[in-house]
């Protein structure tokens, strides 16, 4: 999901880890300042940073459309939602950062390319369409993703996430709208909305991760109450929720093994070519390189801003001392 | 890399009448800058009408496995609570 194949280490068995389980298992929260084993606070500070990054890197498939939105409506809605991924990148950030790491430490992992972001995010936005894919399915799986994770054992995490949920439908709804408007107008303007789903689709069923039998570190964030819903859960909600609302676009869903099946309640559909998540994953993804080429630009083009804010920032106090 | 902005806690009152409310945190170089960035990451919604902004630093607090000891002594003082006291029907509201 936003993030994807989080390392867990193994679990420790001392006194106090056992403790720390009892208190997960009865649902006490823990906090910034608690004890938690070492495991428990690399995986939250590998999974938080990597969902952070995701929120940022984000921003450019999105930012790519803003000076071409079809109407100044569209600019000012597509303007407030990359705005809105900012945001949610800076609350889990600082959420991250409760456990001990710096927000430079994190950045200077991303832009070294050290730390991972959704796959998602190393595919282009080629037409306006995809905008309204991007919304109305990223954000659509996000969400899935992200409403268990308002439960989450650690505090700080949980309650960036009920934050992030609280402003994520507006996301979805926007992308089903344009989504809605293209199937509603010229035979060309469906075309395009059926193109983005073609290209939008399995990349968003990659999203979850890997299946869960290839889900090494599953289990272990299961027990610690950081993930509550295993992959393949997760992304058969997300299948059953989206092909209906497909039909009512009147856009074909990309997959031939796609079934509806009576016995589970549920559909039956075919494999992503995992080959290609784990490809993108590596860094040779349509877009990695671009994207963090933007991310680094955008750090180095911004250095003399922090500088000079904090040079101000500390001659206001020198001032006001004297 | 350059000197990292120092850390800002962000408190909100939501609407008249109402205390002011832990939201999260943020990163800025002065107090100002904290209320502007808290301005725009917290509130894009209406959220408040008044913020306030402490460096995180400046904060105190217990450390939380001393919370047994600090906590204990209400637990056996429940007649600090009104229900602790039984008053007859016929009295009336009290």
């Amino acid at each position: 999901m936003y993030a994807q194949l989080v390392e867990t280490g193994a679990a420790e068995t001392s006194e106090k880890d056992r403790e720390f389980q009892e208190k997960i298992d009865r649902g006490v929260r823990i906090e910034a300042n608690d004890w938690m084993p070492e495991g428990y606070r690399k995986t939250l500070i590998r999974q938080i940073s990597q969902h952070a990054h995701s929120e940022i890197v984000g921003q450019l498939p999105e930012g790519n459309w803003i000076t071409r939105a079809p109407s100044l409506q569209r600019k000012a809605i597509l303007l407030a939602k990359v705005q809105d991924e900012a945001g949610h990148g800076l609350y889990l950030y600082c959420a991250a950062e409760t456990l001990g790491i710096s927000r430079d430490e994190m950045t200077a992992q991303l832009l070294s390319g050290k730390a991972k972001y959704s796959s998602i995010f190393n595919y282009p936005t080629l037409t306006w369409a995809d905008i309204g894919a991007v919304g109305w399915l990223v954000d659509g799986a996000a969400i899935m993703n992200q409403v268990p994770l308002q439960r989450c054992s650690y505090g700080p995490y949980s309650r960036a996430m009920i934050r992030v949920c609280k402003e994520e439908s507006f996301h979805q709804r926007q992308g089903f709208d344009i989504m809605r408007q293209l199937c509603q107008g010229t035979d060309d303007q469906k075309a395009m909305a059926q193109d983005a789903l073609n290209r939008w689709w399995w990349p968003s069923l990659m999203m979850f991760g890997p299946s869960d039998k290839d889900s090494v570190h599953s289990e272990q964030s299961m027990k610690w109450g950081i993930k509550q819903n295993t992959n393949d859960e997760l992304r058969q909600k997300f299948v059953d929720q989206t092909v209906p609302q497909a039909e009512w676009l009147g856009l074909t869903v990309p997959d031939p093994d796609l079934a509806w099946n009576e016995a589970k309640g549920g559909y039956d559909f075919g494999e992503p070519d995992w080959s290609e998540f784990y490809e993108v994953l590596k860094g040779n993804g349509p877009c990695n390189r671009d994207r963090l080429a933007a991310r680094n630009k955008a750090w180095d083009d911004g250095a003399w801003y922090r500088d000079g804010l904090i040079a101000h920032a500390e001659k206001q106090q020198t001032i006001a001392a004297e | 890399m350059s000197k990292e902005w120092p850390l800002w806690e962000i408190f909100i009152r939501g609407q008249h009448g109402l205390s002011h409310r832990h939201v999260g945190s943020l990163h800025a170089p002065d107090a100002e800058m904290a209320l502007k960035n808290a301005r725009d990451v917290y509130t894009r919604r209406n959220e408040g009408m008044s913020i306030w902004v402490v460096e995180s630093a400046k904060i105190t607090a217990f450390d939380p496995d001393t919370a047994e000891q600090n906590f204990a002594a209400p637990k056996s003082k429940v007649y600090r609570h009104p229900s602790f006291f039984e008053i007859p029907d016929d009295v009336g509201a009290m």
